[in-house]
């Protein structure tokens, strides 16, 4: 039997080399924390304090607006300036709350529990009130997560170790220095599943880290590491769930459909925190890096630092970069303002001093279908982007273009560098908008 | 200073292959064959190719020049089509032949249906077949120069070896060596079935075609030969007509054409059977000994058929819900 994997997929210049022997450095922030509303999927967040307010490091400073939603916290102890658009890493302007840090870093004061004494519904609530969301980049809020209609019916909690995104290593040292944390999340979110299973899956690339983790889970018999072939999307939600359990599911399904949980190991290390704990999320680990940095790291980072903090903190840039992108190469968000705050979701700061995708010119497809061979979602891209270009919903609709997930995979491999994601992402948001009409 | 960052959507990575470079090493995996029919034919060969590679790149930046479009000489492919023409062409061929040619297959097949990627049949193909069509008696005439005659088998007789196959003739070893090295008589470049494998296997290697339409091409007609041929399972006879006339040219180097071949995967399994079909139809039963450009240029038009038919099931699509 080969290794776990899917069909498709792509093997692009990993670049983890420049950041992967870089021990995890807490970060102190410096200057004004920023705290976006909406820092994940859901209703944005309901601010309960104002200007003027003092906060302690680990204070709700703004509620959550609905079921699908997540409390923010302060990271910092200080004074709040106020409440303002600013810019984020998805490049449109959201409202914020400002907090001035007072350098005093006080923390109001944690009530850590036994997992084991809790019922699911005091688990559930820890989580939600932490804050928690899915760190994997999408933001979902990971209460709602776990409570799926059925809860009996799942059968694998997976615990997404993949970090198939090239240049991220902030996974890859978070299970490397603390693979129990990893174990003890998973523990707490097996408590809420009785027939469920717990896998924690990594990519081949990192045998180190599962051996960490196995040990830590030793004695655990619901608890098994799945090591998975290298191969971008790995980590995608849907390969994923294929590669270490052998379902499948389509767009318009959720892993609960397939009696599975998929939760990042950032998530599960939160989860931890937060129902063991008592510490809501206000930390993250990110990965700053690229040719253009001068020192590549791996931060510990309080939520709302600003990125230009952790660039500087990282030597700066060697040369001025042509690109930098909030995210790995092939899902991250481009930014042109380096002044933009950390979130839940940001997992690395990637610096690029030249940029590929604007020194190439597009040229005409010669069908050549490598971009059908790499897809993972099975679907036709070459088609598709003509379809989209053309504005054909219909045919769109009937050659699966719902089913893209926006990899990039196909971009990534067309010879004559068509940009295929980007016309299939934007129809299928045409499209999706029209179905929910 | 960070007025200059540059902004687009994901992904922000690019495979190094490029267009340009899969063009080149197709015209590298046609070398061996190339050097091959040059030594073997001799300077009017020679000579050929290069009037058959000059006619097309300038054609294709002629017209694109008038047309203000793009100039996109350099990305090889009008280079690909030359050399393909011109290792279709008879050796001893007039020169006006492959001017003629060049300029259909550029001007008419591939630019007037819209440039690289639009064309509906293999340019080099649909030339050929022009040619042949116009020019019965120049382009059907196989006879070499006298310096040819040194080492190509049966020089005397104008015919192919598989014209005489067809009339009759008995096969023995060394004719099948001979078939398989390439010193028989036949258009430039698919004398030598070795020279066409070493170049087929290294466009395989180097990840530029897949085995999906040459193997289902070669197969399906070795299938239907051994039914339909005549010959029944005789490995003598089954041997001479795989290395025989232009099926490991056009398995290899014309059938595999991205643009004129189909985009999904059981598609191009469809696509290799039906090649393997229609030359076996043209060999067998229809008057002339090859069926080869035929097959894949009346194939080229049934891609869009295929294609249609031959979506694949998207990931998970169907899925049922787990209880």
């Amino acid at each position: 039997m080969g290794l776990l994997t899917f069909k498709g997929g792509i093997h692009p210049y990993d670049g983890k080399a420049l950041s992967k022997d870089k021990p995890v450095r807490r970060l102190l922030p410096k200057g004004q924390l920023v705290y976006p509303l909406s820092q994940h999927i859901g209703a944005p967040a309901k601010p309960v304090v104002k200007k003027g307010d003092h906060v302690l490091a680990g204070q709700v400073i703004a509620e959550a607006g609905g079921f699908v939603s997540a409390p923010i916290h302060a990271s910092v102890s200080g004074t709040v300036k106020g409440i303002e658009d600013r810019l984020t890493n998805v490049g449109n302007m959201t409202s914020c709350i400002i907090v001035e840090n007072d350098g005093a870093y006080e923390s109001v004061e944690f009530h850590p529990a036994e997992p084991e004494k809790l019922s699911k519904e005091e688990i559930l609530a820890r989580i939600r009130e932490g804050g928690v969301v899915g760190m994997g980049g999408a933001g979902f809020p990971t209460h709602v997560k776990l409570a799926p209609k059925e809860p009996d019916k799942i059968d694998y909690v997976l615990v997404n170790g993949a970090e198939c995104e090239p240049y991220l290593t902030s996974d890859y040292r978070r299970m490397l220095e603390e693979p129990e944390l990893i174990v003890g999340g998973l523990k707490v979110m097996l408590r809420l599943f009785d027939n469920a299973k717990g896998y924690i899956c990594v990519e081949d690339n990192k045998p180190d880290c599962a051996e960490k983790l196995r040990q830590a889970c030793q004695g655990e018999d619901r608890i098994e590491v799945k090591v998975l072939k290298t191969k971008y999307p790995q980590g995608a939600e849907r390969m994923m769930i294929y590669a270490a359990t052998g379902r499948k599911i389509n767009s318009s399904m959720l892993p609960a459909d397939a009696g599975c949980v998929v939760d990042n190991v950032d998530t599960v290390a939160a989860v931890y925190k937060a129902v063991v704990l008592g510490e809501p999320l206000m930390h993250r680990t990110v990965t700053v890096t690229g040719d253009a940095i001068r020192d590549p790291q791996n931060f510990c980072v309080c939520t709302g630092t600003n990125y230009a903090e952790l660039i500087d903190e990282a030597g700066g840039f060697v040369t001025e970069p042509q690109k930098v992108v909030s995210g790995g190469p092939l899902m991250g968000f481009a930014l042109y303002d380096l002044n933009i705050p950390v979130t839940k979701t940001s997992s690395a700061v990637l610096c690029m001093k030249e940029d590929i995708v604007s020194s190439s010119e597009p040229t005409a497809c010669i069908n050549c279908g490598r971009c059908v061979d790499v897809c993972p979602g099975r679907v036709l891209p070459a088609k598709l982007a003509v379809f989209a270009e053309h504005h054909d919903e219909e045919n769109f609709l009937k050659y699966n273009g719902l089913e893209c997930c926006e990899c990039g995979c196909c971009s990534y491999i067309c010879p004559a560098r068509r940009p295929l994601t980007q016309a299939i992402k934007s129809m299928r948001k045409i499209a999706l908008a029209h179905r929910k009409k | 200073m960070m007025e200059k960052l540059r902004v687009s959507s994901n992904p922000h990575d690019r495979s190094r292959m490029t267009t340009n470079q899969i063009m080149l090493m197709v015209v590298i995996a046609l070398l061996p064959t190339t050097v091959f029919g040059i030594f073997n034919f001799g300077l009017n060969a020679f000579l050929l190719i290069v009037i058959s590679i000059a006619t097309c790149v300038l054609t294709e930046g002629i017209y694109e020049k008038l047309m203000h479009k793009k100039l996109t000489v350099k990305d090889f492919s009008a280079v690909v089509t030359g050399l393909l023409l011109a290792l279709n062409l008879p050796p001893e061929a007039p020169w006006w032949i492959p001017i003629l040619g060049g300029v259909f297959a550029i001007l008419i097949v591939k630019q007037l249906f819209g440039g690289l990627g639009q064309n509906i049949m293999n340019p080099a193909l649909a030339a050929r077949c022009f040619l042949l069509l116009s020019f019965t008696g120049i382009m059907t005439d196989f006879s070499v120069s006298s310096y040819a005659q040194k080492h190509v088998a049966d020089a005397v007789s104008s015919a192919t070896r598989l014209a005489d196959i067809k009339a009759g003739a008995e096969i023995d070893g060394t004719m099948l060596l001979d078939m398989f090295v390439g010193n028989i008589k036949g258009t430039i470049g698919e004398t030598s079935a070795i020279a066409l494998l070493i170049g087929g296997i290294f466009l395989v290697a180097m990840k530029v075609i897949s085995l999906r339409i040459p193997l289902t091409y070669i197969a399906s007609f070795a299938i239907f030969y051994m039914i339909f041929g005549g010959h029944g399972a005789d490995p003598m006879y089954l041997a001479a007509e795989l290395c025989g006339g232009g099926l490991m040219l056009g398995a290899w180097f014309m059938a595999t054409d991205y643009v004129t071949a189909p985009l999904t995967r059981s598609g191009q399994i469809v696509y290799g059977v039906i090649l393997g079909i229609l030359t076996g139809i043209f060999r067998v039963f229809g008057g002339s000994t090859e069926g080869v450009s035929y097959a894949i240029i009346f194939s080229n038009l049934l891609v869009p058929l295929i294609e249609r038919v031959t979506v694949p099931k998207a990931f998970g699509k169907g899925g049922k819900r787990h209880e």
